[in-house]
């Protein structure tokens, strides 16, 4: 099956162990990621002021870009590309006045009335390939690794896009126990991490990186598992501040889903890009004898 | 067409409870139709009531007696309303009285069986913070006292089902201990559901109401240790599973911070209900009251929107419980989780413009009034219309709220809106007088009905 | 100083424009706080998001002008999609910075970032922090 797949701006960049695992699992599910060509920046963030139909363009752009390839659904891995993809094409379809003055200043453009599904590889992953096909691609149960899934707010927030309940999703657990995982019970699964404050209050994010890591500790996790590269960063880049500030906090390795579906299905570990992951997924990793120990 | 002067009451409950008894006084008979295998209702189910702190076992309890021996009551409980037909005056109705598989007329309620019983399910009555038994009768004042044999959880009638069906492996074990036990030879396998017809010619509906389920808020999580208040009531009630002792379910700990969130699904037309449920703010102050009697070291923590204390005394029952300790947040919560051997209470106190946070040991939802389960298809039996919410609708909601859409049906309790327990006692009274001024009059012809 | 509240102050300019900018209803409010008792980003905040909707509500366009608290929502929507009275509170923040930056207002000035915290951060920080925070 080919599904068109928009990167954004981070995968490229600072994700690529997100992006590599994914194209790399997803091959061994018979799921081929076609990168959508002349992709742009989605906007990150949907502008919800009423009359700013200007910063819709990009993410209503890249759709435009989907339907000319002749495709009606479209794949993403960020979970901000995903929301602010999903969110642009909901206002397409549902207010025909700002479709139409959005369309009218993209003449150039084929017109764009909600051709497209947007999607997060979540949701192909459970309602496309499925849990029992992925669970017999399984080459290298995760066993004995404790996890705890860890949403942020773009993949369950606002209701009618979230890929899941809102307040009690269940994807990521259940995908980990597919791959031989431990998902372990996280009640700040949905919890922000600060998001985009990391830029004006990075110490207010680290606050909210140490309610999260230090509850995953609590918790007894090994790891946490996540979908979006602005979590993994503010979870991620400041752990060392978290552990200088507050003395219980040991360190908390982060990993995107990717790349343990990627390990787990037989995607060799230099693909994953473990080195690229924050908080020492590697040595856990070694640790468990789920990579080879280095030579 | 002459008026048949016998009246049916839907629901054995207090509102219903008060009309049966204030018709029969009134010289007419009456029938009392309640689904559970007592009456009492919600009400049986207290610890105390505000804002007088009565036990329901002294003040219902006699009344439940009074309907059990009255001459001119015939109780029907473990019994539904299957079909209504015919107009004001003139009923005919359809009742299914369940098999209890116990013949009443032998039975004395001493108790052999239910002690002895091996089966164990979660009680209604207790709310589910204690068990039953499969043969048993609701609560110590149960009225009738008399066993009823639960069908769908009875070993031997498992038993017998799976012989009938001729399926392959395991039998059922044949218990039978309750009947090897009973010393009045009561227990009667044989005995079958059973259609009763009866002529009526008013109709009294005080179904009440249940509580909105916890896991309609899914942010205030799924924890054995946040409750409702119908469970609290169990717990801190004298004569309940706990002896009024406060443990917590999860571990059997005495907790000592414990948490009430009023408006749990009330006022939210988002997630649960647009309507205020009138008995949350008294019942949570109640609640922590006696809480802090019965804990004395133990601190209490309401949040709450708004106090809502109309009642009579019921001003000054809040304040008594303000002035005892309780703290009073004036928030509503986001959410509840777990964390170790705490459970963590997500607030706010718009008051002193602070964020708060409580690790509380227990947490108890004031969860939403709903309509009782099965209402609907029952307003649908007697062609009765119901609000969004499913509450029965009343005839005008200022100048006519006790007769309902349908001549010679009437409305009581808290199956019309939530309502307080005085509130459902005078709309019993209130649904009493409507059906003997009805009686009063003896024909009705097609001008309406007169007095002969 | 007491606040002098009319028809006047209640319906000023400033109201008006956050109610067109964010399309909320803002007399649906009846000041429950559960948007302030779940925002994960309360505790930076001068004032709590219930109290910038009461702001808002009164027509207090100074008091929102000098907070921090539109700026430090992080529009994760939590108050969002728990509001009981289904007002998008995120929405109302956006509305409030959108006054602010059509100003020519901003929050941050992307220029005085140091050349290490841009290398460090991710584009995906960069951008939805100059989107959410610059005009």
């Amino acid at each position: 099956m080919d599904l068109s797949y928009y990167p954004g701006c981070t995968l490229k960049t600072k994700a690529l162990n997100f992006e590599d695992s994914a194209i790399a699992a997803m091959a061994v599910l018979g799921v081929n990621l076609v990168e959508l060509p002349r992709w742009n920046c989605c906007g990150t963030v949907y502008s919800m002021a009423d009359d700013d139909l200007a910063h819709h363009i990009a993410p209503v752009r890249n759709l435009v870009r989907v339907a000319e390839q002749g495709s009606d659904r479209v794949v993403t891995l960020c979970s901000f590309c995903y929301n602010t993809l999903k969110r642009a094409d909901l206002l397409m379809r549902n207010s025909q006045e700002k479709r139409d003055t959005i369309n009218s200043f993209m003449d150039d453009e084929i017109d764009y009335d909600g051709q497209v599904e947007v999607v997060h590889l979540l949701e192909v992953l459970r309602d496309d390939v499925g849990w029992e096909a992925i669970g017999r691609t399984v080459k290298a149960p995760l066993e004995g690794l404790k996890v705890v899934p860890y949403y942020g707010c773009t993949l369950t927030r606002p209701q009618g896009v979230a890929i899941d309940s809102v307040e009690n999703p269940t994807v990521l657990q259940d995908l980990m126990k597919v791959l031989g995982a431990t998902a372990l019970d996280f009640p700040l699964a949905t919890e922000c991490c600060g998001s985009f404050e990391i830029v004006s209050d990075p110490d207010a994010v680290v606050e909210r990186a140490y309610a999260i890591l230090g509850m995953a500790q609590r918790k007894g996790a090994d790891a946490i598992v996540l979908s979006c590269p602005l979590c993994a960063h503010n979870l991620g880049q400041k752990q060392a501040e978290v552990a200088d500030k507050y003395s219980d906090f040991t360190g908390m390795p982060l990993v995107y889903f990717t790349q343990l579906l990627a390990l787990a299905v037989g995607v060799s570990p230099e693909v994953c890009r473990f080195d690229l992951s924050f908080g020492g997924v590697e040595a856990l990793l070694r640790e468990r004898g789920l990579i080879p120990q280095r030579v | 067409m002459r008026v048949v002067k016998k009246a049916l009451v839907i629901g054995g409950g207090v509102a219903g409870i008060q009309a049966a008894l204030d018709i029969a006084d009134g010289g007419y008979q009456v029938i009392l139709v309640e689904k559970t295998p007592s009456i009492g209702g919600h009400m049986a189910q207290y610890a105390e009531v505000f804002p007088t702190l009565d036990c329901p076992q002294c003040i219902l309890t006699p009344k439940m007696v009074d309907v059990g021996q009255h001459p001119n009551i015939t109780l029907l409980t473990y019994a539904e309303v299957q079909k209504v037909s015919g107009e004001v005056g003139n009923f005919q109705v359809e009742i299914l009285q369940k098999a209890r598989k116990v013949d009443h007329t032998k039975c004395t309620g001493c108790g052999t069986c239910w002690q002895k019983c091996p089966e164990k399910i979660p009680s209604e009555y207790d709310a589910g913070v204690a068990d039953r038994a499969a043969i048993y009768i609701p609560f110590a004042q149960a009225v009738p006292a008399k066993a009823v044999i639960d069908t769908e959880h009875c070993r031997y009638i498992k038993y017998l089902d799976f012989m009938e069906s001729g399926a392959e492996g395991k039998k059922p074990p044949q218990c039978r201990i309750c009947e090897r036990l009973c010393p009045a030879g009561a227990i009667y396998w044989e005995q079958e559901d059973e259609i009763i017809t009866e002529q009526v010619g008013a109709i009294v509906v005080a179904t009440g109401f249940d509580l909105m389920p916890v896991e309609r808020l899914p942010e205030y999580a799924d924890d054995p240790d946040v409750i409702d208040g119908i469970q609290f009531e169990r717990i801190l009630c004298p004569g309940g599973p706990t002896a009024g002792v406060v443990h917590r379910p999860s571990d059997g700990k005495t907790p000592k911070e414990v948490v009430f969130v009023s408006c749990a699904g009330s006022r939210d037309p988002e997630h649960g209900v647009p309507h205020c449920s009138r008995v949350c703010c008294m019942y949570l102050a109640k609640q922590a009251m006696l809480f802090k009697h019965a804990v004395h070291d133990g601190q209490t923590h309401i949040f709450y929107i708004d106090t809502r204390t109309t009642g009579k005394g019921y001003e000054e029952f809040l304040q008594r419980t303000m002035a005892e300790g309780t703290v009073y947040l004036r928030g509503k919560v986001s959410r509840i989780y777990r964390d170790g051997d705490k459970i963590k209470v997500m607030g706010v106190d718009t008051l002193s413009g602070k964020q708060v946070e409580v690790s509380a040991d227990l947490v108890v939802l004031g969860m939403a009034m709903l309509p009782s389960i099965g209402s609907q298809e029952l307003a649908d039996r007697l062609g009765i219309t119901t609000n969004e919410q499913g509450f029965f609708t009343e005839n005008h909601i200022k100048i006519d709220p006790l007769e309902s859409t349908c001549p010679g049906i009437y409305l009581a309790g808290a199956a019309q809106g939530p309502k307080d327990i005085p509130d459902s006692v005078a709309q019993g009274s209130g649904a009493a007088s409507k059906v003997l001024g009805l009686f009063a009059r003896s024909e009705k012809t097609p001008e309406g009905l007169t007095v002969s | 100083m007491r606040l002098e509240i009319s028809s006047n102050r209640l319906r000023n300019e400033f109201v008006a424009k956050v109610i067109e900018l964010s399309g909320q209803d803002i007399n649906l409010c009846y000041q429950c706080g559960k948007c302030s008792a779940g925002c994960p980003m309360s505790f930076v905040m001068d004032l709590l998001p219930n109290q910038i909707i009461r702001s808002v509500q009164l027509g207090l366009a100074d008091d929102i002008a000098k907070s921090r608290t539109p700026w430090l929502c992080a529009s994760c929507l939590v108050c969002t999609v728990r509001c009981p009275k289904g007002i998008d509170i995120a929405c109302v923040m956006e509305a409030v910075r959108q006054i602010a930056l059509r100003r020519r207002e901003d929050f941050i000035d992307p220029a005085g970032l140091e050349r290490d915290t841009v290398a460090e951060l991710p584009a995906i920080a960069l951008v939805s922090g100059f989107r959410k925070l610059t005009g």
